[in-house]
């Protein structure tokens, strides 16, 4: 097999990976830094880390963000996978096209204009019946599962796309409902790709600033709120705090997740 | 007997059949997959779709397990119309090209799964179990997963798990096709060992025409969505109604020529291809003048120094090639006339005599039961 | 012969299985948007919903009423046109950038041997799973006047005076490609990891050079790659908020910041509607083009089977 050049491959990865981790190290180091003027170094020190333990605005609001998007994975996951079994499995149906036009939306429609949108159904669903009376995690929670099952929906349509079909003919062939076949041979079988939707959804959910301001209410504010509302302000180190345990605990899912993933795949 | 007479006595009444495939067809947007099949198979009978990849075969195979909708037509097994039962409901059972083991059961679970489905009784689940597996012999590996075992092993846990249920109908999709060229014969013999013991009525489909002989009581050559010819193998084999056939199966000999005497038992053609005319030792419907093809296979051409003292099928030629092939010789001879013919020699002959060798001069000859006239 | 029956006129399981998602896709999506529609043409108003309604039915008449001013303001006001405009221009720069930068990329992994493959795209991945927002705020400590690359460049003698870089179009365009490069890797991988090489090799064997075979063979059929990727990166940068909030300056211009303001400083519905309808205007050929590409994707793989 012909490889491509050595050198070249080296610049463009090097280059490549370089500008996209450059960032995330910067916030890690800074975050040891013992002065609060963030890009001048005086020392390592832990007093961020500890001021953000004592933070009760961004301790609540990262509890609500956890829950919120706990709940958003798993509708995520539930929605989205029925929706990419059916792009995989249903052969063409009437309709199809627009299916996986709704489908495929939230993937790049700009977060404004699904804000704005969901707002307003909630602002006429209010006049017309009275509920939602107020926004707030229903509502966030609303907005998050519609972008996320996008997501959801790519995934598990590739991967069961990807499933040698005739295991779940087998199935059929021996005497399971279609039903059947889908809980106990296609689900085992995909499990690794439902968990990795599953922790897509969940950090999508957490990391959302947009939705989440238009779509909660008073006394609902979401972490990524929290700290936007900081950061337009100026520089904050225990923002960096923050994203320093952010990434080191989702380095370690992703790398574990990984792991497992490729020990247990089934072909 | 006519050609025709003689076929038809092979095939079996239609009003016993155990399995009855009534004009059906498969068509997929535009292509039609499967033109107007019918077909009749016997209780315990293993009958075989024979024909190269896009013929329709598999789609044909996958109507009867149920994962294809025919476009129209019947199925009828047993007495009952199960045209448009689905595949979970059907008493038909099918052993997979791939085996289609599934991957996070272990070889127990994976035989047992489809009585589980029954919602058969768990101690019955296990001694049906392992009376399958110790059909198969494969009750030692229980334990093991799909990916610990062989290919030949996949397979045999494969045929367990589809006879298990007691189908009335077993299907094989293109069974030998993932096994090696050196243990396929093997393991031919002993998969219809295991069958006619059980007892099953079964329908293999395969593109190799020397595992439809091997395996089957009947088969049916499928070209373009049709079955063109159908039949005991060594009918099939012996008399093709066309070229189509006569070439898929074996390979053979072709002339193209006149019919120039029609007699009930005897026909007589001249062709430009030899000097002599051929004699074929059976009747024809087509009448004086017409064109037909004859067909001779290369193990009927008797290859010899000597000039025959027949009348008739035999021409003067010179060896252009010679390939050993172990158990016989493949010559090509060229005749006076320009065309190549094919002959086979065994052997045992080839050390007997003095074999002939490249450009040497020889005699081809054969006798009238040896040609057959194609219809088409 | 048909048969009526009950079980005939009920719907069949099949289209049980594949309408239930639908619905959730039809309140949730479709509805809303066409309430902003219907809401563009209202008219601001005192309270609860604080816009006017559509029809009224008075006296036996109904009353169809059409504001248009929202619309009529959006296309003659020069700010707005120019926000538009540069919204455009600056999303499709970034496209642009991300194309060249991940491109390389995207197929020096995908050439890569199996194993290193898998360390490479999950490096790729890895800070697309790290919040945004956070990485975004660490540009800011990068790239402000006494921000690290300011002080490094000072430090080695680069420059003298810090380079003007923080609060501009170009630290909202290194905002951008840094969000959205993950975005055009993925797909483009996916397209090249399925590359049979033998192709290649059959190219090389026919006497092509690499950079040849490289145009004319791994380029074409990587294209509905490129093309998910490019549309995956154009459509969002277009109605970006975050980036070009925290990076740019006053004057960056960029639809999603009027959005936000429009909801949430001026508290004009009808106005935030009609400009959103506007941009989803604007995007509908690339989103049309998007999802084309998809439905070929989809098809294309089941086809394969």
């Amino acid at each position: 097999m012909i490889t491509p050049s050595k050198p070249l491959r080296l610049l463009a990865l090097g280059l490549g990976f370089t500008f996209l981790y450059a960032p995330i190290l910067s916030l890690i180091v800074f975050s040891f830094n013992a002065s609060p003027m963030v890009t001048s170094w005086s020392g390592f020190s832990l007093r961020w880390y500890a001021a953000l333990f004592a933070d009760q605005a961004l301790l609540s609001a990262a509890w609500l963000s956890f829950k919120i998007a706990g709940l958003t994975a798993t509708a995520a996951v539930i929605i989205g996978t029925w929706v990419g079994y059916v792009l995989a499995r249903a052969g063409r149906f009437r309709g199809f096209t627009m299916y996986i036009g709704m489908i495929s939306a939230p993937l790049v429609i700009p977060e404004v204009v699904l804000g704005i949108s969901l707002l307003l159904l909630f602002i006429e669903m209010r006049s017309a019946f009275g509920w939602p009376a107020d926004n707030g995690m229903f509502t966030i929670w609303v907005g998050h599962t519609t972008l996320c099952m996008a997501y959801v929906a790519i995934i598990i349509q590739s991967r069961i796309h990807d499933l040698d079909r005739s295991l779940e003919e087998a199935a059929l062939d021996l005497g399971a409902t279609p039903l059947k076949v889908f809980f106990v041979i296609t689900l085992p079988l995909i499990a690794p790709a439902l968990a990795a939707a599953w922790l897509l959804s969940f950090t999508l959910s957490l990391d959302d600033v947009i939705l989440a301001s238009f779509l909660s209410g008073p006394g609902f504010t979401t972490l990524p709120m929290e700290v936007f509302s900081r950061v337009r302000l100026g520089l904050r180190p225990e923002v960096n705090a923050l994203a320093t345990l952010f990434i080191v605990a989702v380095g370690l899912c992703v790398i574990l997740a990984n792991r497992v993933s490729w020990r247990k795949e089934p072909k | 007997m006519s050609l025709d007479q003689r076929l038809t006595s092979h095939t079996s009444a239609d009003g016993d059949a155990f399995v009855r495939v009534n004009d059906l067809v498969k068509i997929f947007g535009d292509t039609v997959a499967v033109r107007s099949v019918s077909l009749s198979v016997q209780r315990n009978e293993i009958f075989a779709l024979l024909g190269s990849s896009g013929c329709g075969k598999s789609t044909l195979l996958r109507m009867l397990a149920g994962f294809e909708e025919a476009t129209s037509g019947q199925i009828w097994l047993d007495g009952e119309d199960i045209t448009r039962v689905p595949a979970y409901r059907r008493p038909v059972n099918m052993m997979f090209q791939s085996y289609a083991l599934f991957p996070h059961m272990n070889v127990q679970a994976n035989v047992a799964f489809g009585l589980r489905q029954e919602g058969v009784d768990p101690a019955e689940i296990h001694d049906r179990v392992f009376e399958a597996l110790d059909l198969v012999q494969m009750a030692g590996y229980s334990r093991r997963k799909p990916n610990q075992l062989s290919g030949g092993q996949q397979q045999r846990v494969a045929l367990a798990r589809s006879l298990v249920k007691r189908p009335k109908l077993l299907l094989l999709d293109e069974p030998m096709s993932a096994l090696d060229k050196q243990i396929r014969q093997k393991t031919q013999i002993e998969l219809v060992r295991i069958l006619q013991q059980v007892g099953v009525t079964c329908i293999m489909v395969t593109h190799d025409q020397e595992e439809a002989m091997t395996m089957a009581n009947r088969l049916a050559v499928m070209t373009e969505g049709q079955i063109v010819q159908s039949g005991a193998p060594q009918d099939v084999y012996a008399f093709p109604r066309s070229r189509f056939v006569a070439g898929f199966i074996g390979s053979t000999n072709l002339f193209t020529g006149t019919i120039v005497v029609d007699e009930p038992d005897r026909v007589a053609i001249e062709s430009d291809d030899m000097s002599r005319p051929l004699v074929v030792n059976h009747g024809v419907s087509e009448p004086i003048g017409m064109e037909v093809h004859v067909s001779i296979r290369p193990e009927r051409i008797v290859v010899s120094r000597e000039r025959p003292t027949q009348d008739a099928n035999w021409a003067h030629g010179r060896v252009t090639h010679m390939a050993w092939m172990g158990s016989y010789a493949l010559y090509q001879i060229r005749l006076d006339a320009g065309k190549v013919v094919e002959a086979s020699v065994p052997a045992l002959m080839l050390a007997r005599e003095d074999a002939p060798g490249i450009e040497e001069e020889v005699f081809v000859s054969w006798d009238a039961d040896s040609a057959t006239v194609l219809a088409s | 012969m048909k048969r009526l029956s009950l079980a005939a006129a009920l719907p069949s399981s099949r289209t049980l299985a594949i309408v239930p998602p639908f619905l959730w896709l039809l309140v949730f999506l479709l509805l809303p948007f066409l309430l902003v529609l219907k809401i563009s043409f209202a008219d601001l108003e005192f309270g609860s919903p604080p816009y006017t309604p559509l029809a009224t039915f008075e006296a036996g008449t109904v009353q169809l009423s059409l504001h248009f001013a929202g619309y009529i303001r959006l296309f003659t006001d020069s700010l707005y046109v120019a926000t538009y405009l540069n919204s455009v221009k600056m999303a499709l720069i970034t496209t642009l950038c991300c194309a060249v930068i991940g491109y390389p990329m995207a197929y020096y992994i995908a050439r890569s041997s199996p194993r290193v493959r898998n360390y490479l795209m999950l490096a790729v991945i890895l800070p697309f799973w790290t919040s945004l927002l956070l990485r975004v705020y660490a540009w800011v400590g990068i790239l402000r006047n006494d921000g690290l690359l300011n002080k490094f460049l000072m430090s080695i003698g680069l420059i003298s005076s810090p380079l003007d870089i923080y609060r501009t179009d170009l630290a909202v365009y290194i905002g951008m490609v840094y969000a959205y490069l993950p975005f055009f890797i993925l797909p483009l991988y996916a397209s090249l990891v399925k590359l049979d090489l033998r192709l290649l090799e059959a190219a090389y064997d026919l006497g092509s050079r690499p950079w040849t075979a490289f145009w004319q063979i791994t380029f074409p059929l990587s294209r509905p790659g490129v093309i998910a990727g490019a549309m995956l990166v154009f459509i969002p940068s277009v109605g970006e908020y975050v980036i070009p909030e925290l990076l740019g300056g006053a004057n960056t211009l960029m639809m999603g910041r009027v959005m936000w303001n429009e909801f949430f400083n001026n508290a004009d519905w009808p106005m935030a509607a009609a400009v959103t309808c506007v941009m989803v205007l604007l995007l509908l050929v690339p989103l049309a083009l998007f999802q084309y590409n998809q439905v070929k994707q989809i098809q294309g793989e089941r086809g394969a089977r």
